[in-house]
């Protein structure tokens, strides 16, 4: 049996198994705490396991791997940040939103500050950042089953991200929280185990001598030493090094303002289990950022890595079929249909996350405290939040659609800047700073949310950066004879996180508004102590 | 919720006093004290921590280069090292607020509760 029928079975496999989940935890569901916070009766390990597996997603997995196989070193950084990005959930944000909030990041935020006004920014916000996240996904599964089926036709590529949106409205209208929480267990479960099953092979080949993988990689990348060494990729010039640093400060502070990350915190039954949950994320996550190292420095020692996509996305399945016997081989077709499999889950359990976090919001945010002043009854926010599902499914698929000449950790970047920028400034500032009010939370996420896109649109990224002289394709996403770049980072966050906390500070101190002493009062009782906060709903 | 609706939905909602309360209690100013004793000295720990290892690798890299062990060289040790100080941070928390946070934290949920159940 050749590989492509092999993994075409495994893939359909997986969507079974994420459609059984689904259905089966359907049945458990009824009102708006089910909908939107799975009853709220979710354990810490589960929760956990759900954190980790609406959070590592196909960037992870396929990006790290490529860029470490590619660029060596440098790559590491993503692994790092998107892990120590976690102490700022737990320490800052995890438990005091999980007893402030109710369902959306906009519960907490618009605390104390004028309802609408505030819920219709942190929607924006929560839309945004989700939409280039959800864009991200389904442009990696497109490309991903495309060369794993061995076919690089845009009509293949086209009808899976198609399949991919209408799964993902699947889970949500159909399971809803509950649903989606299993999709990304089960996610979580088959990425470590098949991440953890090349790993070993990988170091078993080597003798389990780190340093001797080390050495092979270094010495099979032609780049020696230095491919150990950071710099190689972002090294060259000053501009490339603040790039650097900018996406280093994007990484960890942007995880803790990712709206799909903030409402799994709800999830569970107290704050206590929340800080739980992402104790046993941190596990998680962390062990699996170690396995990248492995698989990215693997690809590279054991990969002739010329012959792979220039984003590298293929180093991950690839190695898997290297390391099961090679191709041509029986166990090179299973370890690489295996994979690919668990690499198609990633990017399901993930787009499930985002699909529902930015429909609830539009549902419990916009129509219900906006348009309603929060008036509508459960049944009705929850038929809305259907709605909101299928039509941002059909929004993700219409927009994914042209945009996968895109580069996916690009996205996923850009996500990340929006809420580090937008998202992250305004969480801190209304926990910790009391004079903070609805004028300085609406500049502070419009602010930070117009910076980082600006900054984006103007920065080498879209234009400007000519054509590459080794593959002679354009390497900016606007034709070459338009140039409209004067911003040197690719990532916007050294500017555009700052600015975000300027704005915030600025639109406070420049207006005689009083922020509610009461509700700040009460917002620092809750959130320390959990007294008021929202139960689990028993059955 | 129909005597909420004469508080204008363009305000938070109704304020409960048991909050004041609570808020002007010892123990809470304890519990804020000690939350912000932690967390406020990890974060920028953390923070520096991870902004020297980025500033390192960008602008000390003959110094990351330098080899430890075979080919782990002081770069990767340094990059593992953040791994082992997240975790070491986060076990730090969890017994922290297990230990100092958690009990004055039930004590004043309790107080709550107390005080709710008496309005009912």
């Amino acid at each position: 049996m050749d590989h492509q029928v092999l993994t075409t079975i495994l893939f359909l496999s997986v969507v079974a198994l994420t459609i059984f989940v689904t259905l089966r935890a359907s049945r458990s569901s009824s009102g708006t705490s089910d909908f939107y916070a799975g009853g709220r009766s979710f354990s810490p390990v589960q929760n956990g396991l759900a954190i980790g597996g609406d959070y590592m997603s196909a960037a992870s997995f396929l990006g790290i791997t490529g860029i470490i196989a590619l660029s060596g070193y440098d790559g590491f950084l993503y692994s790092i940040g998107f892990l120590v990005a976690w102490l700022v959930a737990l320490l800052l944000v995890a438990e005091m939103l999980r007893n402030s909030g109710r369902f959306t990041m906009a519960d907490q935020l618009a605390f104390r500050m004028k309802q609408r006004p505030m819920r219709m920014a942190a929607a924006t916000s929560t839309v945004v950042v989700s939409i280039f996240y959800l864009l991200a996904q389904m442009v990696g599964a497109g490309t991903l089953v495309a060369l794993l089926l061995g076919v690089d036709s845009q009509t293949v590529k086209n009808i899976v991200i198609l399949g991919v949106g209408v799964l993902m409205i699947f889970y949500v209208t159909v399971g809803g929280m509950k649903g989606t929480t299993w999709v990304q267990i089960v996610k979580a479960v088959l990425l470590m185990t098949g991440s953890a099953l090349i790993v070993v092979l990988v170091l078993a080949h080597y003798g389990f001598n780190l340093s001797e993988l080390l050495g092979a990689a270094a010495s099979n990348s032609g780049k020696g030493q230095a491919f150990l060494e950071p710099g190689l990729k972002y090294g060259a010039t000053l501009t490339s090094k603040l790039d650097f640093l900018s996406l280093g400060i994007a990484l960890v502070l942007g995880t803790a303002g990712l709206p799909h990350i903030l409402i799994r915190f709800y999830t569970v039954p107290t704050a206590r289990d929340a800080r739980k949950s992402v104790l046993w994320a941190i596990g998680i996550i962390g062990v699996f950022y170690l396995f990248t190292l492995v698989l990215g420095f693997g690809a590279a020692a054991m990969l002739d890595t010329s012959t792979l996509d220039t984003a590298g996305n293929l180093a991950a399945p690839r190695l898997a079929e290297e390391v099961g016997g090679g191709a041509g081989s029986t166990g090179g077709a299973i370890l690489l249909a295996l994979i690919a499999a668990v690499a198609f889950a990633t990017i399901l359990a993930v787009v499930a996350g985002l699909t529902l976090t930015s429909s609830a919001s539009v549902a419990h945010d916009v129509y219900n405290n906006v348009y309603k002043k929060g008036q509508a009854t459960e049944k009705e926010e929850i038929k809305v939040t259907r709605i909101a599902a299928g039509a941002i499914g059909l929004v993700a698929i219409l927009l994914a659609i042209p945009a996968q000449s895109l580069n996916i950790a690009f996205l996923v970047a850009l996500a990340f800047a929006v809420a580090a920028s937008a998202n992250l400034p305004n969480i801190v500032l209304n926990m910790f700073w009391r004079r903070f009010n609805t004028r300085g939370a609406l500049w502070s996420i419009y602010g930070g949310l117009v910076s980082a896109v600006g900054l984006v649109i103007f920065s080498p990224v879209m234009s400007g950066k000519g054509i590459s002289e080794t593959t002679g394709k354009n390497q900016s996403l606007l034709p070459t004879s338009i140039d409209i770049s004067w911003f040197p980072l690719e990532n916007p966050g050294l500017v555009s996180i700052p600015l975000g906390f300027l704005f915030g500070i600025i639109g406070t101190l420049t207006t005689r508004e009083k922020a509610s002493e009461e509700r700040y009062t009460e917002l620092e009782v809750r959130a320390l102590t959990g007294a008021g906060a929202e139960k689990a709903s028993s059955h | 919720m129909a005597h909420e609706t004469s508080a204008p939905h363009e305000q938070a909602a109704r304020h409960d006093p048991v909050y004041d309360e609570l808020h002007a209690s010892d123990d809470f100013a304890e519990l804020r004290r000690r939350y912000r004793a932690f967390v406020i000295p990890a974060t920028v720990g953390f923070l520096a921590w991870f902004l020297l290892y980025v500033v390192m690798s960008n602008w000390a890299s003959g110094f990351m280069g330098t080899k430890v062990v075979g080919n782990i060289n002081v770069a990767l040790v340094f990059g593992l090292l953040q791994f082992v100080t997240t975790f070491a941070i986060a076990y730090a928390y969890s017994r922290y607020s297990t230990a100092r946070l958690d009990p004055l934290a039930e004590k004043l949920n309790a107080r709550y509760e107390e005080a709710k159940g008496a309005q009912r």
